[in-house]
């Protein structure tokens, strides 16, 4: 084929120019995929939740407890499998900068409501049985250096005073959206202390998770729990985990539509870059474009020509981004402070994303040049020197 | 600067579309940069406005923020009894414990979602101790009723809270009657009302989330940070000046958007470097006889180098002004992001500083010099007779 | 007196280590205020000879002497310095700077002098006087017809007042009508100026102006 091999011939006249452009436009292709990556890395959380788990909390806030006396209310509500609760335990381990989520979770029910963390049975039981122990993420046994029988100690802020909790079991996430870096303790050790110490806020949990049988009943579920504790001192919202989840991601929407803006920019830089290659190529060669007119090539040629130029060099800039992305993706992981983001892996979609900007970059960036060069009178084009 | 400096714009006239298209991408890169820095200073331009070098805040330790804190009743009043606290005209002292819980609110329907809203129980101290806090519209709410006043950004931006309306939150209705303006601070993202109202509603029996006071003498702070770090029944909480309590949390999530902005512009200016090399090789390549000439005229190689950096500079440092331009138009934008410190939303406005100017410019001309450079060496090293040969 | 005095010189290239040879042992002089014309066929090594007067190019062996200074031993940067103030080039294609006008580009030379804004204007303009361009000063060479853009070039060439004036064919790229004025300016410019001009070319009507012709072939004086 005449065309493609004229159209590598062209490429390599100025080896510098296009392979200045070729890594031009893998750094932005890389650097899209990361800024994705990490917007993805932000709802992992979200991606995360089962549609047939509901999360029931305080209607003000998810900051406000809910008394432990709502457990067997709820459970009785028609279509609930099982029902678990957790709150926040927060505290400081080491220093402030260690960022992974510490909950305070009833220990027998948990693990069946969250199947996605598999821990063997045998760890689980000696974790029920030690009020003082905790369960890790295989994420944090490996950030810190912990096995089975360390004592993790921690400073509490919401429930004051120095703990500490022996590692009795590790478990592993069942699937990549999986956080593998939770620390989990035992609520009733916690509220026991509560007792004792700070009377008045004994006997609160954070939230309820329901385990439902059918996830279409979501809806009429949510309601009527919410239904049962209508005017009284804690009233109840009920939403699905995915909804929770996602209103927890509102809050942070700035920061969304700011990387969503940064990743168009990006594609932008791109077109600039090899926009500026081929508009600079066809007019150098307006004079050999012409005389390929004159020899009877046709404006279907010279499009294919100039377009074809164009296509390749962003497919090759796609591809050699894409497969920067990886490394640089896991580079800024490392660089970020330990645990900001659980889950942090490139996904398909944003794959399917980065080659498509990369051709349609290369589709914008020949519109020019070649709208330039055919309508350039012939005897103009021949006239022009350099 | 032997070779004329009208050489160098006359050309970047000449190939207009090269340069429009080079300084866009540079222009792009320095807006998304001097965005960055922008949002970050705003975040702490406000915060650090929120405190008052004068005021003293009393919470736990370890305790990341407000809403994480809680202080016993028994401790807020050991803490009231200390030396050196100011008092007010009537002889009390001049401390204000106050409770802080976070609501949803709902946006305007221009923006939707929800959002997380400070709402803060105050105490007439507490309202002396911040005489930046002007009531715009409305009236103060009265002590011991149902009615909150609502901060400016939040007024502006959430449904369902102009004067006369109502908002339920802790299992009752309200009213709000006034709304203020607290000179751009974090207290414009705030509701407030009556502490004992407040701390009833959400049920905080027994317990402050901080105390905010102020000394009868600025300077005495030192002594008094001493004299309570004695005091054994005070030791789980924590003195600070107002004004460093909130410079630490704005600390805190200004470095998270430096950390991701400056990694993502340093990227793009990648892309943008190489834009301009491209381009700046273009150029020597094209005028490869006119390097000839000038040479065999009797110009030096350092004559070329530096005409051809001054041409990329020239490129770079358009491109940086109008991507400053630009920005500065940001700072007509109110924008609010969560405060991790708090776990309630922070509105502030994008602004520019000085030294984010310099910045800006500096980071274009360090891209105009990285990316001119070598195409610049190549125009410097060209062979006289084989430039003057290629035409 | 001689002003130039080219002695046994010799030049080659190298392609892939193989020797090419251009110039074998040259030597001729050029007395003060002489018009000399190198003829040859093309490849015959004229314009690298040429290159190697003007201090454009380096010998392989062999020295060039020029006004007393041996060009061949100097350094980069003094060479720059020496061609700025003895050297007038005049090229085939005019070679001016296409961004820069008329007058733009004849004072170029001068920016390397320590002469004067005003100075520098009056040189300009009384140069292009001299090449009959007064009226188009303000011109970019693309108003200009291709025997203006070349006198603008001779203007440059002359404007630091040169030791020689160097020209490779002047004349190649122009009409007949043009090509006479140019040859009749370089002419006054030899007959009444003085200047020494060494001029290649292989257009007869031009070497008839030149006083002496030196044949070149095959990289040797004929």
């Amino acid at each position: 084929m005449h065309i493609l091999k004229l159209i590598i011939k062209n490429m390599l006249r100025h080896k510098l120019r296009t392979f200045l452009t070729v890594l031009g436009i893998s750094i932005a292709i890389s650097a899209f995929g990361l800024i994705r990556t990490v917007v993805t890395a932000w709802n992992a959380g979200v991606e995360a939740t089962a549609a047939d788990r509901l999360i029931t909390r305080h209607s003000v806030s998810f900051i406000f407890p809910l008394p432990l006396s709502y457990r067997d209310k709820i459970a009785k509500v028609e279509g609930i499998e099982s029902i678990t609760y957790a709150n926040w335990f927060s505290g400081v381990y080491i220093d402030k900068k260690q960022f992974f989520a510490r909950l305070a979770v009833d220990a027998e029910t948990f693990f069946d409501v969250y199947s996605e963390l598999l821990i063997t049975p045998e760890q689980l039981a000696a974790f029920k049985k030690e009020r003082n122990s905790c369960i890790i993420g295989d994420q944090l046994v490996e950030r810190y250096n912990l096995k089975i029988g360390d004592v993790m100690p921690i400073e509490g802020d919401i429930y004051p005073g120095r703990w500490e909790f022996v590692v009795r079991g590790i478990y592993k996430p069942r699937d990549k959206a999986t956080d593998p870096s939770n620390m989990l303790v035992h609520w009733n050790y916690i509220d026991e202390r509560m007792k004792k110490e700070m009377p008045g806020r004994e006997g609160y949990v954070g939230w309820y998770i329901s385990k439902i049988k059918n996830p279409n009943d979501a809806a009429v579920i949510s309601e009527k729990i919410d239904q049962f504790f209508q005017n009284s001192s804690a009233e109840t919202k009920t939403e699905t985990e995915r909804a929770f989840s996602q209103g927890f991601m509102a809050s942070v929407s700035a920061i969304f539509t700011s990387m969503n803006i940064m990743s168009f920019v990006i594609i932008g830089i791109i077109l600039l870059v090899l926009g500026n290659t081929m508009i600079m190529s066809a007019r150098e060669r307006i004079r050999e474009y012409s005389v390929l007119r004159t020899l009877g090539f046709s404006n279907f040629h010279l499009v294919s020509l100039i377009g074809g130029e164009s296509l390749l060099i962003a497919a090759l800039g796609g591809a050699t981004g894409i497969a920067f992305a990886f490394p640089m993706v896991s580079g800024f992981e490392a660089a970020l402070p330990k645990g900001w983001f659980p889950i942090f892996y490139i996904e398909p979609i944003t794959l399917i994303l980065a080659s498509s900007a990369a051709v349609l970059v290369g589709v914008l960036a020949a519109m020019f040049p070649i709208q330039r060069t055919l309508t350039t009178k012939i005897v103009d084009g021949l006239r022009q020197i350099g | 600067m032997k070779i004329p400096f009208k050489y160098t714009i006359r050309n970047l006239k000449t190939r207009r579309l090269t340069t429009a298209l080079t300084v866009t991408g540079i222009a792009a890169v320095v807006f998304v940069f001097a965005a960055v820095l922008m949002m970050a200073y705003g975040i702490q331009k406000t915060l650090i406005e929120t405190g008052s070098d004068d005021n003293i805040i009393a919470l736990r330790k370890a305790a990341t923020g407000e809403i994480t804190s809680i202080i016993m009743v028994d401790q807020a009043n050991i803490l009231s009894t200390f030396p050196n606290i100011a008092k007010t005209s009537d002889g009390k002292p001049l401390v204000s414990k106050e409770i802080v819980a976070v609501i949803n609110l709902s946006y305007s329907k221009k923006e939707g979602g929800m959002g997380l809203i400070a709402v803060r129980g105050i105490t007439n101290a507490g309202l002396q101790l911040r005489p930046n806090v002007k009531l715009i519209e409305g009236r103060m709410f009265q002590w011991g009723s149902r009615e909150v006043i609502v901060g400016s950004s939040i007024h502006k931006r959430f449904q369902g809270t102009n004067v006369g309306e109502k908002i339920k939150f802790g299992g009752d209705q309200w009213t709000i009657v006034g709304w203020f303006d607290a000179g751009g601070s974090g207290f414009d993202s705030e509701i407030w009302g009556d502490e004992i109202q407040l701390a009833a509603a959400f049920g905080y029996t027994g317990a402050y989330s901080s105390i905010l006071f102020r000394l009868d003498r600025p300077d005495a702070f030192d002594k008094f940070k001493q004299e309570f770090e004695k005091d054994l029944r005070l030791q789980i909480l924590d003195v600070k000046r107002e004004k460093q309590f909130y410079a630490e949390q704005s600390e805190d999530m200004a470095m998270f958007i430096r950390i991701l902005g400056i990694v993502v512009t340093v990227i793009f200016s990648l892309g943008a470097m190489i834009g301009a090399m491209i381009t700046m090789y273009a150029a020597v390549s094209n005028r490869t006889v006119e390097i000839g000439t000038l040479r065999a005229l009797g110009f030096r190689r350092r004559n070329v180098l530096a005409a051809f950096l001054v041409e990329s500079l020239a490129l770079s440092l358009i491109g940086g002004l109008v991507g400053l331009f630009l920005a500065s138009f940001l700072q007509f934008f109110n924008i609010s992001m969560i405060n991790f410190g708090s776990f309630s939303e922070l509105a502030f406005n994008f602004s520019l500083s000085p030294s984010i100017v310099i910045s800006s410019l500096l980071f274009s001309v360090v891209m105009g010099i990285i990316g001119g450079f070598l195409p610049s060496v190549r125009a410097a090293r060209l062979n006289i007779v084989n430039a003057l040969r290629s035409g | 007196m001689s002003i130039v005095s080219v002695q046994n010189i010799s030049k080659s290239y190298w392609r892939d280590s193989l020797e090419i040879p251009v110039l074998s042992n040259i030597s001729f002089e050029v007395p003060e205020g002489e018009f000399v014309g190198l003829m040859g066929p093309s490849g015959s090594g004229k314009t690298t000879l040429l290159n190697l007067i003007a201090g454009i190019d380096r010998p392989t062996k062999g020295s060039i002497i020029v006004a007393n200074t041996d060009v061949t031993k100097l350094g980069e940067s003094q060479l720059a310095k020496w061609r700025s103030s003895n050297v007038g080039f005049v090229f085939q294609f005019y070679n001016l700077l296409p961004v820069l006008t008329a007058f733009e580009n004849v004072e170029l030379p001068l920016l390397l002098t320590k002469l004067s804004k005003k100075e520098r204007k009056e040189h300009v303009e009384f140069v292009l006087k001299v090449v009959g361009l007064a009226d188009r000063i303000h011109h970019y060479p693309k108003q200009l017809s291709g025997g203006q853009e070349q006198r603008v070039a001779i203007a440059r060439a002359i404007v630091t007042d040169p030791t020689i004036l160097i020209a490779d064919e002047p004349t190649g790229d122009l009409d007949k009508t043009s090509a006479l004025e140019i040859l009749n300016l370089l002419q006054t410019l030899n007959s009444e100026f003085k200047k020494t001009i060494i001029m290649v070319t292989h257009d007869p009507r031009a070497a008839e102006r030149a006083h002496i012709i030196k044949q070149l072939d095959k990289g040797e004086l004929t």
